[in-house]
């Protein structure tokens, strides 16, 4: 259903010069909300890097700017849907409404992609972006605290009829910003969470979508916070946008935390 | 639906055994001289006829109109998903997801045999996905799988109404039962191809359970709280989703010697509906929405995710209350709403002595405005005594004066006075600890003794009683003054004070 064709890759490859401030995470065995398999494994994460903050409206423009292809006037039909950078006042000018530091929103996972690729990084795969986003402001796991559920929760419980809040914040235990409270991110493998998310029955990948079996599949059944980030996830195709879903990048390896 | 598809077929195949064992005869009979016609297939009048119909989709607590069709037709129907923001009860808001805007959805109404194409739209405000499971499907997940949608976007699929009967739907996008406690479901009604028959007024009302981090009726916005949830103890239990939807001058209208149905729904998510008018008898149900009718009924229980029509003669005017008849949820949760029937008297019937105030509570009141006048004005710091006042007056009607009397003057050696009451002059502030925690014992007021129990008032908010209490220090002869809503807040903190020393 949501093959994905590789032509992205030929698109942006040349690295626009931005010093974009990444995180170093370690990595290690972490006990995603999706078990590595029946047997509730844990998954096993090569130290990577993080971008801070989600990338915003002001670095997408500058993209988009240098590489006009992802212009909402002239991308391929086949990478972004009509909805694609809709909010903008034009298609290379924000306008009043749209703040340059909001976290860029309406933008599909092909754009997300070419983004990442032209600062040399990538996006983030979903257990990365789940190790990173597990910790609180003191601990690398806070997931079995009640408070950090409810502040997950209560995001839920806010209607999107408002403009999104700019990014920034205070930094959670690994120095990254606003991966709770802002907006739902793209994550590289967003499309195989289901898939892969249960190998005790492959011949039904699609329970996670229908009456309470999603619970089946989860390891901590009652963590609805992360299991809502799945569901949106796994509800889009490639192509898609919403206005509240943006992005941010990853790289592999250690690096300097800077 | 799948379910029940196989269960019906396993019921055939178990009858055709045995009616060969045992040589009855009449079930094989049958089934030799028709082609065989399985379960719901019985509801299969071919392909549609005619140019597709666009469904008429009503709002709550309105019932679109009869179908008077004699051929299966393709229908329409296009639901769009909304996340708003709305009021719960007085002064309290939720962020309700919705089919269509309301809680419960949009009322659809089809004719069996029908060939229904249902679209699914997702705002593109939304913050979820959404899809919908509906109950009257024959086929997986009841359409779930096929309106997987993302904010945004849209979805269709086509299903044929092979049963008739009321079916509710619902989102069943994970985790399920957070979509079903925000609103997300509604009734679809299957009609059976020669019509239903004809009744005066049919009304949709649908139950459901809402659970907040805040207590029942804490002003403000109150967010989702799953720990409530997942214990199965709401915050509220309403009809229509929203407490007042149907009380006042919204509430259900029918005349006297008119026929009314209901159709009523239980969006759950947790608690089974023990579904009772006060007042009426059903003259006819249709338990959990299916074909068997059922007779002179007082209470029909609504599963979870389940529906029943019910349908009563009215005889006698005046105000029939709907609730939930696990009793609590109606008095202390909000599971009330109210068919208001005029017309002439019939004293041969019932002699209208009967005063519907004492069941009502404080929602016979057309509406409690002043009470949300009174929290808006505390929330912009201006608030007045008489806007205290006001608030009290209407609140007292409600939980007080059942036994405390209107006009504060009590019943003599049952229920002691509050008006020119010597024991309130005495020491005002000690009414707000009377009202945390109750009474019990032997008191002296005006001269004359009590001794009964008034139960603690917890339940009422700090500002509820800081209102009440200045209403009644500031009425029938008592000597004023005013409570605020921080002293009652400091007062709750604080620990229970000793019994007053019980005078056996």
């Amino acid at each position: 259903m949501k093959t994905l064709p590789c032509l992205f890759v030929a698109i942006a490859v040349a690295a626009t010069a931005q010093a974009a401030d990444y995180a170093s995470l370690p990595g290690g065995t972490f006990a995603s909300a999706l078990p590595a398999d029946a047997n509730n494994a844990d998954v096993k994460l090569a130290p990577f890097r993080l971008r801070r903050e989600p990338v915003t409206n002001a670095e997408f423009l500058a993209f988009v700017k240098a590489h006009p292809q992802w212009r909402r006037d002239q991308v391929a039909r086949i990478f972004a849907e009509p909805r694609y950078l809709q909010g903008w006042a034009a298609a290379d000018r924000l306008g009043d409404e749209v703040k340059p530091e909001q976290p860029v929103t309406e933008v599909s996972w092909f754009a997300a992609q070419a983004f990442c690729a032209s600062e040399g990084a990538r996006l983030p795969s979903w257990n990365e972006w789940e190790f990173a986003a597990a910790a609180d402001a003191t601990r690398a796991d806070a997931r079995s605290d009640p408070a950090w559920r409810a502040g997950i929760l209560n995001w839920y419980a806010q209607p999107s009829t408002h403009a999104v809040a700019e990014v920034g914040g205070a930094a959670n235990f690994y120095g990254v910003r606003n991966l709770h409270g802002l907006i739902w991110e793209w994550v590289d493998d967003f499309n195989a969470l289901l898939v892969a998310s249960d190998s005790r029955d492959q011949n039904d990948p699609d329970r996670l979508r229908f009456c309470g079996a999603g619970a089946l599949n989860l390891r901590d059944r009652d963590n609805y916070a992360v299991l809502m980030r799945i569901a949106l996830l796994s509800s889009l195709k490639g192509a898609d946008t919403t206005g509240n879903l943006g992005f941010r990048c990853a790289r592999d390896g250690a690096g300097e935390n800077r | 639906m799948k379910l029940s598809f196989t269960l019906t077929a396993l019921a055939v195949v178990l009858a055709l055994g045995t009616s060969a064992c045992s040589r009855s005869g009449a079930v094989s009979a049958d089934a030799a001289a028709t082609p065989v016609v399985a379960g719901s297939q019985h509801g299969d009048f071919g392909p549609p006829q005619g140019e597709p119909i666009h469904a008429v989709l009503t709002s709550p607590p309105n019932v679109p109109p009869p179908i008077h069709r004699d051929k299966p037709a393709k229908v329409i129907v296009e639901l769009e998903v909304v996340e708003k923001e709305m009021p719960i009860s007085e002064g309290v808001t939720y962020t309700f997801w919705t089919f269509g805007g309301t809680v419960p959805g949009s009322f659809i109404r089809v004719r069996q045999g029908d060939t229904v194409e249902l679209h699914l739209k997702n705002n593109p405000d939304s913050k979820m996905p959404h899809n919908i499971d509906l109950h009257g499907v024959t086929g997986p997940g009841g359409g779930a799988a096929s309106t997987f949608t993302a904010p945004g976007h849209a979805s269709q699929f086509t299903f044929k109404a092979l049963n008739q009967g009321l079916y509710v739907y619902h989102c069943a996008t994970a985790p399920v039962g957070m979509h079903v406690a925000n609103g997300m479901y509604g009734l679809i009604l299957v009609e059976p191809p020669e019509g239903m028959p004809k009744v005066d007024h049919e009304y949709y009302v649908m139950q459901g359970d809402f659970y907040t981090t805040g207590k029942y009726r804490e002003k403000g916005h109150q967010p989702f709280d799953m720990e409530k949830a997942i214990a199965e103890q709401p915050t509220y239990v309403l009809f229509n989703g929203h407490e007042g939807a149907l009380t006042g001058d919204k509430a259900l209208a029918a005349k006297t010697n008119e026929t009314v149905r209901l159709f009523v729904g239980n969006g759950g998510p947790n608690l089974v509906s023990s579904f009772h008018v006060i007042g009426e008898i059903f003259d006819t149900v249709r338990p959990e929405g299916g074909t068997v009718e059922q007779h002179n009924v007082q209470t029909t229980l609504v599963p979870a995710g389940g529906a029943a029509m019910v349908e009563f003669h009215t005889e006698v005017p005046g105000s029939y209350v709907l609730v939930d008849h696990s009793i609590f949820r109606a008095f202390n949760k909000g599971a009330l709403a109210i068919l208001k029937v005029d017309g002439a008297e019939n004293k041969a019937i019932y002699s209208g002595k009967e005063v519907d105030s004492v069941y009502l509570g404080d929602r016979s009141e057309p509406n409690l405005q002043a009470v949300s006048t009174a929290a808006k004005a505390h929330a912009a710091g201006t608030l007045t005594k008489d806007e205290q006042i006001a608030a009290g007056k209407q609140l007292f009607t409600g939980t007080c004066s059942v036994c405390h009397q209107a006009n504060g003057e009590g019943l003599p050696g049952v229920f002691p006075p509050l008006a020119k009451s010597d024991y309130l002059a005495a020491d005002p502030k000690r009414a707000v600890q009377i009202l945390l925690h109750g009474l019990n014992g032997k008191v002296t007021v005006n001269a004359k003794d009590y001794n009964s129990v008034m139960p603690p008032m917890s339940q009422l908010n700090d500002d509820e009683m800081a209102n009440i209490l200045t209403y009644v220090l500031n009425s029938w002869g008592n000597p004023g003054g005013q409570i605020t809503k921080e002293e009652v807040a400091a007062a709750r903190t604080a620990p229970a004070p000793a019994p007053a020393a019980a005078e056996h």
